[in-house]
């Protein structure tokens, strides 16, 4: 079975809600970043987003955009951030989705980059760009690899878009809370349980929440609704300033 | 010929909206939107009463006697989108997006821009229309194109500076889609070129189709037949699209776009997308792009800011597939050449953008012998490059 799915099978199980973290992959080289990763998953992950770094980051905000930069220019490609799984999976069995924009995984080739996406040990891809309309061309490929290509929902989908995103989706569902790129907001809106529980009218699927968490207390309100807890600049800061660990932590506690 | 995309804004296989979820539900019911004004005869009738009386519609199709005699060849006309309000062809589609940001009921405009052309002309609109006005500018574009800037600032456009990246055009577009998907709600995106996603290339070309619809007509009662060449400059290819695109599908007219070629193509100083680049992704949608080999996207060079981008509209990536048209480039040093030879040989001072179609004009008038006609795109003015030609160029 998928790894992304069992592992949204045992959390559900269990009663807890999931902590989807993201980190940019060779930020700022190899080495501090698969520390990094080590770190966060040794704190209590559930599911590794691992960021691929494109030049041109139009969803992201500020710290994702630098992160991106900062891997960049220590030489990260596609090739060594697949290695990279390959090198989690010696020690740990935690879902691995592939975070990114569509242009480098379409120059390396979608046939290409799913194959060796899934022989490193990679559950699922994410793709910011590329909208259920345009997803046609990758989709065969993930299938393929039996690989789970995690869709996204905004505040301006509507319900029946949502329907239609969502019929043949796998894994989870990432329902981004805020209009705008990533990155840390202050307050949490205060209608989104009401929002998660109208999604659930248009899926099955478990509902991981994003953009703009970045605390335990911002965690906790929104796993009220959500099934999952999406965190990815506050660990991309975290993890820069050194205070990876203490932060993993605080949302593990926060989630339960 | 197929020149139209299919549903989802595809030319064959470039096109299409790559863009992230948040933005989608905008795009659809913006495509939804313009093509009910497209087939709303009232709307179509606001539009070319406002070329004419607002922007100064038609353009001339101007002879050029100097410039074909000194050259010795074709008979070289110039398409004076130069002389429409605010100084190049980018109002004609800032007008026309305007006013389906009226029908849609949005009051906020924002924009990016290289050369500040589009703006201008997006900042003019605004303050026709009474609405908000935002524009992103990459801060080495505000540096090089600062007469622009002020107009900008005049017409009572926030211009907000740019700083990631390579601070051109390039990152003024991220940086804008970043905005806009913050706004999405109440905030009108107008491109101001043939990129981006659908169904931006297609309403910006057809926007920018009066130019070539009058130039077709112009010719005729000059010359009494349709012209050997068209050339105009291509960075997203706006005024190219505009002008070739009524063209596509004439056997008898040549088509040909013309990138920055910057310091030289071997030099990987430049900013020609289709002459050196490949099929990839980005800000929405699948053209030919300057990457490097793990998808990365390179940093374009052009002494012209509105050239200066690594990306082209998806038609012209399909044209260039298809021969439609023809593509070539021009450097740097031969576009300051032709800048100067169209100023002093003609009393036109044109933008260094507009400079490229007439320096590869030059080499095609050469060859082509005076029983032709060559139709030259001269898509803007060059009083925004005025100060830099000056400080760089001591002619």
């Amino acid at each position: 079975m998928n790894r992304i799915v069992k592992k949204f099978e045992e959390l559900k199980k269990a009663g807890k809600k999931g902590l989807v973290g993201y980190l940019t992959a060779g930020d700022p080289d190899v080495e501090v970043s698969e520390r990094n990763i080590r770190t966060a998953i040794e704190g209590g992950l559930d599911v590794l987003e691992l960021g691929v770094p494109f030049s041109d980051p139009t969803a992201d905000g500020p710290v994702i955009q630098e992160a991106s930069q900062r891997a960049l220019a220590g030489n990260m490609t596609v090739a060594k951030a697949l290695k990279m799984v390959s090198n989690i999976r010696r020690y740990s069995n935690l879902p691995v989705i592939l975070f990114g924009y569509a242009n480098p995984f379409f120059r390396y080739g979608y046939n290409r980059i799913c194959a060796d996406a899934a022989s490193s040990g990679v559950d699922g891809m994410l793709i910011v760009d590329l909208p259920f309309e345009e997803s046609g061309e990758l989709l065969p490929y993930i299938n393929e690899h039996e690989m789970c290509f995690i869709p996204l929902i905004a505040p301006t989908t509507s319900g029946e878009r949502s329907g239609r995103v969502l019929k043949d989706a796998r894994g989870f569902v990432y329902y981004i809370m805020v209009t705008g790129v990533t990155g840390a907001r202050k307050e949490i809106a205060g209608d989104i349980i009401r929002r998660v529980e109208e999604l659930r009218r248009y899926t099955s699927l478990p509902i991981a929440v994003g953009f703009g968490v970045s605390n335990g207390k911002q965690a906790r309100l929104v796993g009220e609704s959500a099934d999952a807890v999406v965190v990815g600049s506050a660990l991309v800061k975290a993890a820069k300033e050194g205070c990876l660990a203490d932060l993993v932590k605080d949302l593990r506690i926060a989630l339960g | 010929m197929n020149e139209q995309c299919d549903e989802k804004g595809h030319f064959g296989e470039y096109g299409g909206r790559y863009v992230a979820e948040t933005l989608m539900p905008a795009l659809l019911e913006l495509e939804k939107a313009y093509k009910e004004a497209k087939s709303d005869p009232e709307f179509m009738s606001e539009f070319r009463r406002l070329l004419v009386d607002y922007v100064g519609r038609p353009s001339p199709l101007y002879f050029a006697e100097r410039l074909t005699e000194a050259w010795g060849g074709a008979k070289i006309y110039l398409k004076r989108e130069d002389l429409n309000h605010t100084g190049a062809h980018k109002i004609n589609n800032t007008l026309g997006q305007a006013l389906l940001a009226r029908r849609m009921g949005k009051r906020r405009l924002m924009a990016e821009t290289g050369a500040g052309q589009h703006g201008v002309a997006t900042a003019t609109v605004a303050a026709l229309f009474g609405m908000e006005c935002v524009v992103y500018m990459g801060e080495e574009d505000i540096v090089r194109q600062e007469p622009n800037v002020k107009r900008m600032k005049l017409l009572n456009a926030r211009v907000v500076p740019v700083t990631s990246g390579t601070k051109t055009l390039k990152d003024a577009m991220s940086e804008a889609m970043r905005a806009w998907a913050a706004e999405v709600q109440t905030m009108f995106y107008v491109i101001g070129t043939v990129a981006g996603p659908h169904p931006y290339p297609v309403m910006v070309r057809d926007f920018q189709s009066v130019i070539g619809e009058e130039t077709r007509k112009q010719i005729m009662e000059k010359e009494g037949r349709l012209p050997d060449t068209i050339i105009a400059c291509v960075g997203g290819g706006s005024n190219a699209a505009g002008i070739f695109y009524p063209f596509i599908g004439e056997p008898v007219v040549n088509l040909v776009g013309v990138e920055a070629a910057g310091l030289g193509i071997g030099t990987g100083k430049h900013a020609a997308s289709i002459g050196a680049g490949q099929a990839g992704i980005l800000h929405g949608c699948k053209t030919y792009v300057l990457q490097d080999a793990d998808g990365q996207v390179l940093n374009a060079h052009s002494i012209s800011a509105g050239l200066d981008y690594p990306g082209v509209g998806p038609q012209h990536a399909y044209w260039a597939d298809n021969g439609k048209v023809e593509y070539c480039s021009i450097t740097d040093a031969e576009a300051v050449d032709a800048f100067y030879e169209l100023t002093r040989m003609e009393g036109i001072i044109p933008a260094l953008e507009s400079a490229h179609a007439v320096a590869e004009a030059k080499k095609r008038a050469q060859q082509l012998g005076n029983e032709c006609v060559i139709v030259v795109n001269l898509s803007g003015r060059g009083d925004k490059d005025v100060d830099s030609i000056l400080k760089n160029d001591k002619r």
